[in-house]
């Protein structure tokens, strides 16, 4: 069964395919049978791997496939080959899981649509591609999967190419992303002139070798990867992107701007960590990154009016999370964080997309208001998942993922005092932002009439997801509050355990959570208090909207999309104004050298006899002379 | 015999083509075809024998074909052809059907003078790829270069005699520059042997003083240089492939530029190993202006033909950056790249030609929002754009990585500059998809979409794109032998070991890679 492993990305390629191909002949509902029906093998077939891989576990951590030999010349080999372990094994759950069930929401979301067919193709490429990037066994493949999902990213923000802004939008994303692509790319040339390979398995072991802790090399190529990872996953300083990036349909959102791709960057230093042990000054940047942006993009998240802006800037911090604890080594709770995020963002942006289905595309949070009664399921759903995003203890995910992150930060040797208290505000803003949208669109007096829920293929992805929205934080149960290991036991066949610092014993740790329970109660309940209508304070809460320099920085969050224009689209704006060239110029002057002379020439072509007769004579005794001389 | 009927069955045919005219309209359209189909079967043929057995050391080729000619001056009808020119002359069969493909409709007026032209021009391209005597070479390159005036000069578009006049020109005064190299060469062989000769296998055996060597290798540079179109020598190239009719621009682009980079790897680089070292970082660098400069001035261009010429100059960048680099990798990566490039640059073209057919402009601010009205045509130039910005699976990123993974070692500051050209390449392969067929529709002219026949043939690069960039094998292995014997002489010469030059490094490295398992 395992051997099957190849099926898992070729399923959605071949849905891909047979929509690219035939899509314009199939019916609307043939198209969504192929396109859920491609990727729901897939999520079935890695049920099928994945319990085989399960079974033979502590013998077998890894599972190797290789399928042809891609390129094997002059000392370069690489080859499609796929490398399963359990951290791909988790990334393909969820890209196959979530990604089914975003699939099947679509069906209904975008069923008025006029490009259905072409729209569900770009998505089974998606998944293939980012199939693909999770998959693969060495770095040359991942990085076909990596600039795959870029191009996704692009063709589905610019899904809707008859409005110019969302090319604008798409256009900034694929280049972004690719300042930081090439960036990796530079990476790969120096790991593959010092290492002679490019599997990720061999090379993190020669480099383990060849260099020490420490070494510049292993630092340059690790800041390399990292400016790829943090392109892809919208971190600072190449974030700004990802606001932008929400002109693509909802689903859309749901799968590649919140579950999946963004979070690829991650899955790359994970993978990658051994390199990163070797580069530790490298590992304290990432932390830092991930700290500035989760503040950055929690104080934005604070102000935006588009509701899918609020959670795109939610998602940038959610990430800073997961990067934070990448930073200080905490490398299972990055990933279980991850796992959690996934559910929980994309059940809120499915559960925002239907608010906006039902609204006809309103997606202004103050044309909103008192959705609670008119669209239950959807209230209640996007409860959970904002729930679950401010870390609402004990009986939500995020809490378990969001308290062991913060635990690694407090008890991590690689870590500060100073980052932790950061990261306490930002589970703080958190619960603030996300209840001010809870507030804000369900509560108070209704603003635009609502058409009525959604049907079942929409609803069905809303109640799974927050099921697991729920309930995936189960997996992993700190000790103070009943010590359940399993999904940390079962990362460990793939990533190391961070160690703490001595000193960290359980009394410590309780009253660790104890600050983050009560930060994230507190940020609920300021929303309470400022947002909800009818308290005291939410009159002047609805001015943290307009208005004041301060929220106006903070709504183009912080000023980096004016700063870019400044120092880079304008000047390069100025330089390809002008589509001549000066070198060409150069030439003309010699043409028109030539042509001058030519002109002066042919004055001496008079048609005089004697004047010829003349100048022959002249020339002749002229010749006769330097030959006498 | 089989190279020579490679050369003569399309010259031969070119005045059947003409005269085809009389018969039908169709006639020479399918002369041409018939032609260059035998010639693509015949390579393919040539293609399919073993070509791992080929031993080291240069003139050993695959098959040869040897005659006298003029043996006074040491003149001889002198052709080889090894895994390098049996890639290239595939691939000027191939693009040259494109081109005739990409003229039915386009061309109406003196259609079989036109087919005449075309099938002259291929049979000296040919000719170009499979000479090995110097003389003989000349003649192809000249023989391929009147026809392409012609091309340009009737069929072209507004500007015809401007850029016309301005690609002959240049490559001519390219040509003379080389035609004084390759007399020079003999007559030094007349010096040392007492008897001149324009036999490669003998010049290959020539030594030359270093300074003489510097000047021939410089003639030789800038006359194959020039018609790759790299800075400061690519003036005509914009204003000629804009200005070509559609199958010329395909045929310019596709193969023409392919002879430059052809006599870079046949002549330039194996004749003067000597200076190569001098030379390297040189071409390097100029590799490296051509893809930020080309790349640069195609993001400036409002012309969606004037756009893929530039883009032409970037990509053909990557080329020169590979080839010098000194290593088997980036020789490899250079010649994937001309044929990569020979593919999608073919295709832009056919695509541009189409949009011009239509909509009668190529100003992409009168276009926009065509995606709804020829979604075919949307499509194909999506993917061909994704190929021309080095999207990973398809040929063009195979060429320019294994360039950059093999320049690296050589020239890393000069690898990490040529990488930014990605960067830009994605920022004009979208920009040309927002203006063209995104955004809102300017155009009001309902345009029928891609024929089926166009749409076949775009499917079908589109697949030749596909496999190349998932099993490059199917050229790399061709090519191998041809490119390790290139980097021989940088290994063997024995002047270059003393120097702590680039060569030297990426000479060792090639001893590694050679030594890992």
């Amino acid at each position: 069964m395992i051997s099957l492993l190849w099926l898992i990305p070729a399923l959605p390629l071949a849905g891909f395919l047979v929509l690219a191909l035939f899509g314009g002949r199939f019916t609307r509902q043939q198209v969504a049978w192929v396109g859920c029906g491609s990727v729901g093998t897939a999520a079935f077939t890695t049920a099928l791997v994945g319990r085989e891989f399960f079974q033979g576990f502590p013998d077998r951590e890894s599972y190797h496939q290789t399928l042809w030999n891609w390129i094997d010349t002059s000392g370069l080999t690489v080859g499609v080959s796929w490398y399963l372990d359990a951290l791909s094994l988790l990334m393909v759950a969820v890209i196959t899981g979530i990604g089914f069930l975003i699939h099947l929401y679509s069906a209904e979301y975008m069923a008025g649509d006029e490009g259905y067919a072409r729209f569900f193709a770009y998505m089974n490429l998606f998944v293939a591609a980012m199939l693909t990037l999770v998959l693969a066994d060495n770095l040359l493949l991942l990085y076909l999967g990596w600039e795959g999902v870029g191009l996704c990213s692009y063709l589905l923000i610019g899904f809707w190419y008859r409005e110019p802004e969302y090319g604008t939008a798409a256009q900034k994303a694929f280049i972004v992303t690719r300042i930081g692509d090439t960036a990796f790319a530079i990476g790969l040339f120096i790991l593959f002139t010092q290492l002679k390979s490019l599997s990720i398995q061999q090379v993190q072991s020669l480099a383990t070798e060849a260099w020490p802790v420490g070494s510049n090399l292993a630092a340059i190529v690790a800041v390399l990867f990292l400016i790829g990872a943090v392109g892809k996953s919208a971190q600072l300083p190449l974030q700004v992107w990802l606001p932008d990036a929400m002109a693509g349909p909802t689903p859309v959102s749901a799968l590649i701007h919140a579950a999946t791709m963004v979070t690829a960057g991650v899955y790359l230093i994970a993978r990658m960590h051994h390199l990163f042990a070797l580069a530790p000054l490298v590992q304290e940047v990432i932390a830092v990154i991930g700290l500035a942006t989760l503040l950055l993009a929690a104080t934005s998240a604070l102000v935006q009016q588009d509701i899918k802006r609020v959670l795109a800037y939610s998602t940038m911090s959610q990430i800073g999370y997961m990067f934070l604890a990448l930073g200080v080594g905490a490398w299972s709770a990055a990933l279980f964080h991850f796992l959690t995020h996934s559910c929980f963002k994309a059940l809120l942006f499915l559960a925002a997309g239907s608010v906006i289905h039902s609204l006809h595309h309103e997606q202004n949070i103050f044309r909103m208001g008192g959705l609670r009664r008119h669209l239950p399921w959807t209230f209640w759903t996007f409860l959970i998942g904002a729930a679950a995003m401010s870390g609402v203890p004990l009986i939500t995910s995020g809490f378990y993922s969001k308290d062991w992150i913060l635990w690694s930060v407090w008890s991590s040797p690689l870590s500060h005092r100073w980052i932790w208290f950061g990261a306490l505000l930002g589970a703080m803003l958190t619960g603030l932002y996300s209840f001010r949208l809870i507030f804000r669109v369900f509560f108070g007096e209704v603003r635009t009439q609502p058409t009525g829920e959604p049907g079942l293929a929409m609803r069905v992805p809303l109640v799974v997801l927050a099921f697991f929205a729920l309930t995936i934080g189960y997996l992993e149960i700190p000790h103070t509050l009943g010590n359940v290991t399993l999904f940390s036991h079962y990362l460990s066949h793939a990533l190391p355990t961070m160690e703490l610092l001595p000193g960290m014993d359980e009394s410590s740790e309780a009253r660790e959570q104890l600050a983050v329970t009560v930060s994230a109660l507190l940020g609920i309940g300021l929303a309470a208090i400022l947002f909800l209508p009818g308290s005291n304070f939410s009159g002047r809460g609805a001015d943290l909207s307009t208005g004041r320099p301060l929220v106006t920085l903070l709504q183009g969050g912080w000023g980096f999309d004016r700063l870019y224009d400044r120092v880079c689209v304008r000047p390069w704006f100025l330089l390809t104004r002008n589509p001549g060239e000066l070198l060409d110029r150069g030439y003309e002057w010699l043409a028109i050298g030539a042509e001058s002379c030519h002109g002066w020439m042919s004055h001496t072509q008079t048609g005089h006899v004697r004047w010829y007769a003349a100048t022959i004579v002249v020339g002749t005794l002229m010749l006769l002379g330097l030959f006498a001389m | 015999m089989v190279l020579w009927l490679l050369i003569l069955i399309p010259i031969l045919a070119a005045p059947l083509a003409w005269m085809g005219q009389q018969w039908s309209r169709n006639a020479p359209r399918w002369i041409a075809i018939g032609t260059l189909s035998v010639d693509c079967l015949l390579t393919l043929l040539l293609l399919s024998q073993d070509h791992s057995v080929q031993t080291s050391g240069h003139g050993s080729w695959l098959v040869e074909s040897h005659s006298s000619w003029i043996p006074r001056w040491g003149i001889s009808l002198h052709l080889g052809l090894d895994g390098l020119s049996v890639i290239l002359i595939l691939l000027t069969a191939f693009i040259g059907l494109l081109a005739i493909g990409a003229s039915w409709t386009e061309i109406q007026s003196r259609v079989g003078f036109f087919h005449c032209n075309v099938l002259l021009a291929l049979g000296g391209v040919i000719g170009v790829f499979l000479a090995i005597d110097l003389f003989l070479f000349f003649f192809f390159w000249e023989l391929m270069l009147v026809p392409m005036y012609l091309l340009i000069a009737i069929w072209g578009h507004a500007h015809r005699r401007y850029a016309s006049f301005k690609f002959f020109l240049f490559t001519q005064a390219g040509s003379l520059l080389m035609l004084v190299a390759i007399i020079a060469l003999a007559l030094l062989h007349q010096h040392a042997t007492g008897r001149p000769s324009f036999d490669y296998a003998d010049l290959m055996e020539l030594t030359v003083t270093h300074g003489m060597a510097w000047w021939l290798m410089l003639a030789f540079l800038i006359g194959f240089v020039v018609k790759l179109g790299a800075p400061p020598f690519h003036s005509w190239l914009p204003d000629t492939y804009t200005e070509a009719p559609t199958g010329a621009s395909i045929i310019l682009a596709g193969i023409l530029a392919k002879t430059g980079a052809y006599g870079l790897l046949r002549f330039t680089i194996p004749l003067f190993p000597g200076v190569m070292s001098e030379f390297a970082p040189l071409v390097m660098g100029l590799g490296t202006v051509g893809i930020l400069y080309g790349a640069v001035l195609a993001c400036c261009q409002t012309d969606i033909k004037r756009l893929v010429a530039y883009s032409s100059i970037s990509h053909m960048g990557f080329f020169l950056l590979g080839a010098f680099a000194g290593t088997e990798l980036a020789l490899q990566g250079a010649v994937m790249q001309l044929v990569a490039h020979g593919l999608s640059t073919g295709a832009l073209f056919m695509l541009a030609g189409a949009l011009q057919e239509r909509f009668q402009t190529r100003d992409m601010r009168q276009m926009g929002g065509l995606w709804g009205m020829t979604p075919r045509l949307a499509t194909m130039a999506l993917f061909f754009a994704c190929a021309s910005l080095g999207l990973p699976g398809l040929a063009n990123f195979i060429g320019e990585f294994l360039v950059l993974f093999g320049s690296y070692s050589a020239q890393p500051v000069l690898t990490i500059l040529a990488s930014l050209g990605m960067v830009m390449a994605a920022i004009y392969s979208l920009g040309m998809m927002q203006r063209t067929f995104f955004g809102q529709q300017r155009e009001t002219r309902i345009a029928p979409d891609l024929s089926n026949t166009a749409f076949g043939t775009l499917l079908l690069i589109a697949v030749l794109q596909i496999w190349l960039g998932l099993y490059p094998k199917t050229v790399l292995i061709t090519t191998k032998p041809v490119m390790n014997m290139l980097v021989q002489p940088v290994v063997a010469s024995p002047n270059l070991t003393h120097q702590p030059s680039e060569s030297v490094s990426s000479s060792t490295i090639f001893t590694s890679q050679v030594s890992a398992p």
